[in-house]
């Protein structure tokens, strides 16, 4: 693969390869020594134009544990508003000589963009509303650690996505691996379509027998836009234990974080053990870790 | 004196010849030939009346980096345009008969097409308190207009209407519902929705000329004299019915088309490339057939540029932040005479009145045909194809979604009231 930019386009056999590398990059986290040199000599940048730590972390790390040099670029808002573009800081940082690009920004398209401008390799680490390709194959992983196989397995996403670049990543993704994926939210947070979905405005009807439930955060912007009121929403879309048991028994729970707890998902199961918050996370660095492979060093797309 | 030999002509009235076009004096002398101290050879080309944009954007005063007058009106001679409404939405915009006078007389002084700028329909385009209406009228203001700024408060506009209607003046709007439109930056639908863009549905334009259409009712039933509503850059199926309705009705509106409406649809926003951000949006192969359909059979009355240039940087910025706009004055004509004369079979002689009298109607000017008398405003055509190539711009804004697409119909040749503005003859 020359890009991580979405899903569009790929096949079962090339997310199952990456999979696989996934796999090694945990073992290699399980090392006393958590470092590898498979990437000496190259330099990563994280090129965010919007704020996430979380998200950050996990690359540079990901990107460090394989011995790459790794550069950090955080843009504030306010000076892109004062006209300083994307793109010089792009062709800034590659005079700088950097071999891969892990972008995130606030607007739909932007490493897409970059990829006209830039001759390194782009991640996409997240656009507005578009992707966040490395989250869905986290939670893929994380999936098929928990139940086997997604072959015939149906997932529920609950909550606003239409707004959500993860809902869209793993509505895009899952079914390659033969997920059946539901999503469930608000009609005012539902998308017209969105192909390899089946969309509800039910809670339930997402969740009846679901093998898995990935739970989104309710971004507070949502609320102030007037689009739902709080709560109606807790009142009709907060996933609770008792509407779970519409579930498979015991189906695990998924959120990318960060958490309203009490708000998108009842406290008490956040904590419990369906909930594979801290598995997502632990994934999140073994995934890039096999993206950042592949796509400097493998040839295998 | 001129003399261009072996010409077809081309106006509304049709096509005929090949002719001898004798031009001096500003007129057309004779279609018979004449002596004349320079000869042309016309053969092959197209003679056709000057074009007349009603929507360009010059930036004038205020953001001369984008576009100032001198680039913009040799953009519009290089486009066979002899005469070009200005939209008002400058800074500061363009609200005062002071303003009005200043750009004409600026513009008469580089002696390239004729400028008659819109002025705001309010007091700093805010929608709050009209304009002097019967003054900037004096000051010889082509129409009135909010242009981007949508005339939320229904009664100004009717207001407006009332007063304009008083001095003959159109009131030309951009018929879009701000709060069903929110922050939309592509036509809403499936397509948005994969593509994680937040839409601009159809609707909004739909509600706000239905909206539009009843204010112009009320503005006709209370004016002793015909008000004139004038709906910019149409681009929606629904929209068109609603026009067509309204038209059947007699109710006295009028509606134009842009050249990006009319060849390009929403899938180019695929590439996520900011070029194809436009208000409104690029919409769906449906409303494209249905726009086509309305101006062959007269719903709509002229395409018009919505000429809008920006700087390349701020082209080259994320489709949240990049600014609405594309610039076509250079590449109007050939683009739609390729896409929908060559192509389409889309008659020649609509096409070229969708360019001339239809806007010419539309701001009170007579109309301009080829005959003996008739000002020498005109533009010759060659059909053979070449390129587009934005970097030969004469706008500022050198860049183009129809960049490397293979156009005829090319104006090699444009005449202001006789005067040579502009000439690429080989």
């Amino acid at each position: 693969m020359r890009h991580l930019l979405d899903f569009q386009g790929w096949t079962r056999p090339e997310v199952e390869n990456l999979l696989d590398t996934a796999r090694v990059m945990a073992e290699v986290l399980e090392r006393p020594v958590k470092k590898v040199p498979a990437l000496q000599g190259f330099t990563v940048a994280t090129v965010f134009f919007e704020p996430s730590t979380r998200t950050r972390i996990s690359f540079e790390l990901a990107a460090r544990r394989m011995s790459a040099d790794v550069v950090s670029f955080a843009a504030q808002a306010s000076s892109l508003q004062k006209g300083e573009s994307y793109k010089d800081t792009l062709l800034t940082l590659e005079a700088m000589g950097i071999d891969a690009y892990i972008i995130r920004a606030d607007s739909a398209g932007v490493p897409h963009q970059a990829t006209r401008w830039v001759k390194g390799v782009v991640v996409n680490g997240g656009d507005g509303r578009r992707a966040h390709p490395t989250q869905a194959l986290l939670d893929a992983y994380t999936l098929l650690e928990a139940l086997g196989t997604l072959e015939g397995k149906k997932i529920a996403i609950v909550g606003d996505i239409l707004h959500s670049r993860v809902a869209r990543s793993n509505v895009e993704l899952l079914p390659l691996l033969g997920a059946e994926v539901w999503v469930a939210g608000p009609p005012t947070l539902l998308p017209q379509t969105l192909p390899g979905a089946r969309l509800t405005p039910h809670l339930e009807e997402a969740l009846a027998e679901a093998d898995a439930v990935m739970v989104l955060r309710l971004q507070k912007e949502r609320m102030e836009a007037g689009l739902i009121h709080l709560q109606d929403y807790i009142a009709h879309y907060q996933v609770t234990e008792e509407r779970l048991r519409k579930a498979k028994p015991n189906a695990p729970l998924l959120h990318p974080g960060p958490m309203n707890r009490d708000i998108e998902l009842e406290g008490t199961l956040a904590d419990s053990e369906r909930s594979l918050v801290n598995r997502q996370v632990r994934n999140g660095q073994a995934v890039r870790m096999a993206v950042l492979y592949h796509l400097l060093v493998g040839k295998e797309r | 004196m001129l003399l261009i030999q072996n010409v077809k002509l081309v106006d509304a009235l049709g096509e005929r010849g090949p002719v001898d076009v004798l031009i001096g004096e500003g007129r057309i002398l004779s279609l018979n030939g004449g002596k004349a101290e320079t000869v042309m050879d016309g053969r092959g080309l197209y003679l056709v009346p000057g074009f007349v944009d009603l929507h360009a954007h010059l930036r004038e005063p205020g953001q001369e980096v984008k576009e100032e007058l001198s680039t913009g009106l040799l953009a519009a001679v290089r486009g066979g345009y002899t005469d070009i409404v200005s939209m008002p939405n400058t800074t500061p915009p363009v609200d005062t008969p002071e303003a009005v006078r200043a750009l004409r007389k600026k513009a008469q002084a580089l002696g390239l097409a004729r400028l008659h700028p819109a002025a705001a329909l309010t007091q700093g385009q805010e929608g709050k308190t009209l304009t002097e209406i019967g003054l900037l009228q004096e000051a010889k203001a082509a129409l009135l207009t909010d242009d981007g700024h949508t005339n939320e408060d229904a009664g100004i506009l009717a207001a407006g209407l009332l007063q304009a209607s008083a001095f003959g003046l159109p009131v030309a709007v951009h018929a879009e519902d701000a709060s069903l439109r929110r922050g939309g930056v592509m036509n809403d639908g499936p397509l948005a929705d994969l593509l994680g863009l937040p839409g601009n549905p159809p609707e909004a334009e739909a509600a706000r000329i239905a909206r539009d259409l009843e204010v112009l009712r009320y503005a006709l039933r209370r004016s002793p004299k015909r008000p004139h509503l004038h709906i910019q850059h149409l681009s929606t199926r629904r929209g068109l019915e609603l026009l067509r309705e309204a038209k059947r009705a007699g109710l006295p509106v009028t509606a134009e088309a842009t050249p990006h409406h009319l060849t390009l649809t929403q899938e180019s926003l695929r590439s996520f490339d900011p070029l194809f951000k436009v208000a409104p949006p690029l919409r769906t192969p449906e409303d494209v057939e249905a726009l086509i359909e309305g101006l062959l059979d007269g719903t709509l009355d002229a395409i018009a540029t919505d000429h809008a240039p920006h700087t390349q940087a701020e082209k080259e910025m994320d489709l949240l932040r990049a600014p609405f706009g594309i610039p076509s004055l250079e590449v109007a004509f050939p683009l739609l005479y390729t896409e929908l004369h060559l192509k389409r079979g889309f008659p020649l002689r609509r096409l070229v009145e969708l360019f001339t009298d239809g806007p010419r109607r539309i701001l009170g000017h007579k109309p301009l045909h080829l005959e003996e008398g008739a000002e020498a405003s005109l533009v010759l055509l060659d059909p053979r194809e070449r390129p587009v190539d934005p970097k030969a711009f004469a706008s500022k804004a050198r860049f183009s979604p129809w960049a490397g697409w293979v156009l005829g119909g090319w104006p090699v040749l444009t005449l202001v009231e006789g005067r040579v503005v502009h000439q690429a003859l080989e």
